[in-house]
C-alpha cells in the first residue's frame, strides 16, 4: 500500500482538471456532442459498476452482512425513495441503513 | 461578491441538501475507518476531491492494494463528468463583476448537489447573484460533508460492528438512489445497466483495473447500443 495523503493529492489533480477545463473551454464546447455522450456513458457505467461491486462483493465494514441482507436493504431504500416518498433522497438513504441493521438483527 | 446572495446560498444549503450529503459522507467516513485509512486523509479527500464516487473508488482501490496509476486513472475517468457539468453552468454564471479566478474557485466547489440545485434556481435569479449564491451553497455542503466524514470515521471506531454496518451502508445507498433517480433518458439507463453487470464481473477478472475496464468497456458498449437504437 502507498501513502494515502499524496495519493489524495494526485486524485485531486485528476478531478480538478475536469472542473478547470470546463471553465476554460466552456465557450468552445458543444456539451451535447457525441464525445460528451460517450464520456457520460463511461462515467455512469463506472459509478454503477462501483455500486454493484460494493453491494455484491464488499470488503471492510459491509462484508459483515450477507448478500441477502445487503440486497434486501437496498430494496427497502429503493422502495422508500421511489414508492413511499416522492424521491426523498434523505429518507431513502436512511431507510436503507436502518433496514440493513434490522435485517442483520433478524439474521436474514 | 454580493454578500446577501452568498448568505442566501449558505442558508439554502444548510438543511436537506447538507443533511443528505452528510449521510453519504458519514458512510464514507465509516468505510474509511474500516479500511484503516488515516482520518486526516479521509477528510482531506472530501475537501479537495469533493466527489463521493471518486473518493469511494480511491478508498476501495487503495484498500485492495491496486497500483497507483490504476487508482489515479480510475478516479480521473469517474470525474470526467465534471467537464460537461461545469461547461454547461458557465454561460449561466458569467457576469462582468467577476474575473477568471472566481470561476476557477467556484469550479473547485462544484459537485452534483450544487450543480443540480443551480440548474433549478438560476433561471429566476439575477445574473450578478448566481456566482456568490453557488459559492455559499457549495461551501456549506463541502463543510458539512467534511465534518460528517470525520464524524463517521471517529464514531465507527467506537460503535458496535452492527451500527458501523448501518453507517457504512449510507454511502452506497446515497449513490444507488441518486443514480437511479436521475435516469431520464435511454442512454443513461443503458450505461447504468451495463455498468452494474460489468462492475462485479470485471472485479473478478482484473481486480486492479476493474473500474477502468467497467467504465471504458461498459460505457462504450452502452453508447454503441444507444447509437444503434437511435439509427434503427
Amino acid at each position: 500500500m502507498h501513502e494515502f495523503a499524496p495519493l489524495v493529492i494526485l486524485c485531486w489533480a485528476a478531478t480538478y482538471i475536469w472542473r478547470g477545463l470546463g471553465v476554460a473551454l466552456a465557450r468552445r464546447l458543444d456539451t451535447r456532442g457525441e464525445a460528451f455522450r460517450w464520456a457520460s456513458c463511461v462515467a455512469f457505467a463506472m459509478i454503477a459498476g462501483l455500486i454493484t461491486q460494493i453491494l455484491l462483493l464488499p470488503s471492510g465494514a459491509l462484508s459483515g452482512a450477507s448478500l441477502t441482507e445487503r440486497l434486501g436493504a437496498s430494496a427497502v431504500a429503493l422502495g422508500a425513495y421511489f414508492l413511499l416518498t416522492r424521491r426523498n433522497l434523505f429518507v431513502g438513504v436512511v431507510a436503507g441503513s436502518l433496514a440493513i441493521v434490522a435485517l442483520r438483527l433478524a439474521g436474514a | 461578491m454580493s454578500q446577501a446572495a452568498f448568505t442566501r446560498g449558505m442558508r439554502e444549503a444548510a438543511s436537506i441538501p447538507a443533511a443528505t450529503l452528510a449521510a453519504g459522507y458519514l458512510g464514507f467516513g465509516a468505510l474509511a475507518a474500516g479500511h484503516g485509512i488515516p482520518v486526516a486523509g479521509a477528510v482531506l479527500s472530501t475537501v479537495v476531491i469533493w466527489a463521493l464516487p471518486g473518493q469511494l473508488i480511491l478508498l476501495e482501490m487503495h484498500a485492495a492494494g491496486a497500483p497507483l496509476i490504476a487508482v489515479v486513472l480510475s478516479v480521473a475517468l469517474s470525474s470526467a463528468r465534471f467537464l460537461p457539468m461545469t461547461a454547461t453552468l458557465m454561460p449561466m454564471l458569467r457576469h462582468e463583476r467577476y474575473h477568471g479566478w472566481h470561476y476557477y474557485g467556484a469550479a473547485q466547489l462544484l459537485a452534483m448537489t450544487g450543480w443540480s440545485m443551480a440548474l433549478l434556481r438560476f433561471p429566476e435569479m439575477p445574473r450578478s447573484e448566481r456566482l456568490p449564491w453557488l459559492t455559499g451553497f457549495a461551501a456549506v455542503c463541502c463543510a458539512a460533508s467534511a465534518a460528517a466524514t470525520a464524524m463517521g470515521y471517529v464514531v465507527a471506531d467506537q460503535l458496535t460492528p452492527l451500527a458501523t454496518l448501518g453507517l457504512a451502508f449510507l454511502a452506497p445507498m446515497y449513490y444507488l438512489l441518486i443514480l437511479l433517480g436521475g435516469v431520464r433518458e435511454r442512454l443513461v439507463a443503458l450505461s447504468i445497466a451495463v455498468g452494474a453487470v460489468a462492475g462485479p464481473l470485471a472485479l473478478l477478472a482484473w481486480p486492479d483495473w476493474s473500474l477502468l475496464a467497467c467504465g471504458l468497456g461498459g460505457g462504450t458498449l452502452a453508447w454503441a447500443l444507444d447509437r444503434g437504437l437511435r439509427r434503427a
